[in-house]
């Protein structure tokens, strides 16, 4: 980083509080080449033969994080996010290291235009009335 | 912590994930909305910088600093094992609004939340998904000392299309939110419906 000359408070803004150290844990990547954005409600499901994460070198504790967390249960990447208290962008690039190590595969939602079966829909509604 | 292990060889559910976005000015009530229907967490987001932002974003003296954190209110509706619903309350400022193209890319559709004392708040909402045809519900957040107006005045206040459901609601209660999310997918529902129609014919 070119630091040089500035304090450390020029990396701070008040709102948004330090916005370099989320990006360290992706080793600097913003975003990961082979993948296209994944959506906020992409699904990430662990891979049945992902179950040793922590005993793999190459990845970090919260590659780990995400891997163990699903293998309980699928998660949104907005879920991971929020769970991991990680930015998206963090997130994403993090996803993608791990479907690229075949630990995780990542399930897109559907778009509702091609929801061809309306009885999703209408499981939705009595879902809602259900609450 | 331990997590549970599914059992081996067993597929995983993979959940159909749906979303609706809440949108509308600040403090109309977003994120009592979402509150009141789902357990709501902050998620945060970093974004590039755009042109749209320059003027807003003094970047002077970070001008490395390409990025910026918009936090916005997320919550998960679990309708079913395999059926999930999202909420996310897109972010109020105008400056944040290249964020909404990512929300509302396979969105199903949208709560435009408004106040009756300061409507024009959610004109810039209302223009937003009309002119990307997401079918949007205007919920009427009621508040207490506000005076009360039908629902066909604010439609007619924001020049709504006759299909567009306007609602009377209390973004604090339950019930009431329940109803305006059903309104939504139900009007999602028709949307679709008419879509294909016109396709086909």
């Amino acid at each position: 980083m070119s630091g040089e000359g500035q304090g450390s408070s020029h990396w701070f803004d008040d709102e948004a509080g330090p916005v370099v150290r989320p990006y360290a844990m992706t080793r600097g990547r913003t975003n990961h080449g082979a993948q296209h954005r994944l959506d906020l409600i992409a699904v990430v499901v662990t891979e049945p033969h992902g179950d040793d994460p922590e005993g793999d070198p190459s990845l970090s504790p919260e590659h780990v994080d995400i891997v163990e967390l699903c293998r309980e249960a699928p998660q949104s990447v907005a879920e991971l996010a929020a769970e991991l208290d990680l930015p998206v962008g963090v997130v994403r690039v993090l996803v993608g290291d791990l479907v690229d190590e075949e630990l995780v595969h990542v399930s897109r939602p559907v778009p509702p235009a091609e929801l061809v079966d309306e009885s999703i829909l209408r499981d939705v509604i009595n879902g809602l009335r259900a609450l | 912590m331990i997590f549970g292990r599914s059992e081996r060889g067993m597929p995983q559910v993979e959940p159909v994930t749906l979303k609706i976005l809440v949108a509308g000015g600040f403090g109309v009530g977003k994120t009592t909305l979402v509150g009141a229907v789902s357990e709501i967490r902050p998620l945060r987001t970093e974004e590039v910088l755009t042109e749209a932002g320059r003027p807003v974003d003094d970047t002077s003296g970070v001008e490395s600093k390409h990025t910026t954190t918009v936090a916005m209110d997320f919550g998960r509706i679990t309708l079913r094992e395999d059926l999930t619903l999202y909420l996310f309350g897109t972010p109020g400022q105008d400056r944040f609004w290249f964020l909404w193209d990512e929300l509302a890319a396979g969105a199903l559709g949208a709560v435009v939340l408004a106040d009756t004392r300061r409507l024009e708040d959610c004109f810039a909402a209302v223009d937003y998904f009309e002119r990307r045809t997401i079918p949007f519900v205007v919920g009427v957040n009621c508040f207490e000392e506000a005076a009360r107006y039908p629902a066909e005045a604010v439609r007619r206040a924001l020049d709504l299309d006759d299909d567009v459901p306007v609602v009377l609601c209390d973004a604090r209660e339950r019930q009431s939110v329940k109803e305006v999310l059903v309104e939504v997918v139900r009007h999602a529902m028709a949307y679709t419906a008419d879509d294909r129609a016109s396709v086909s014919t």
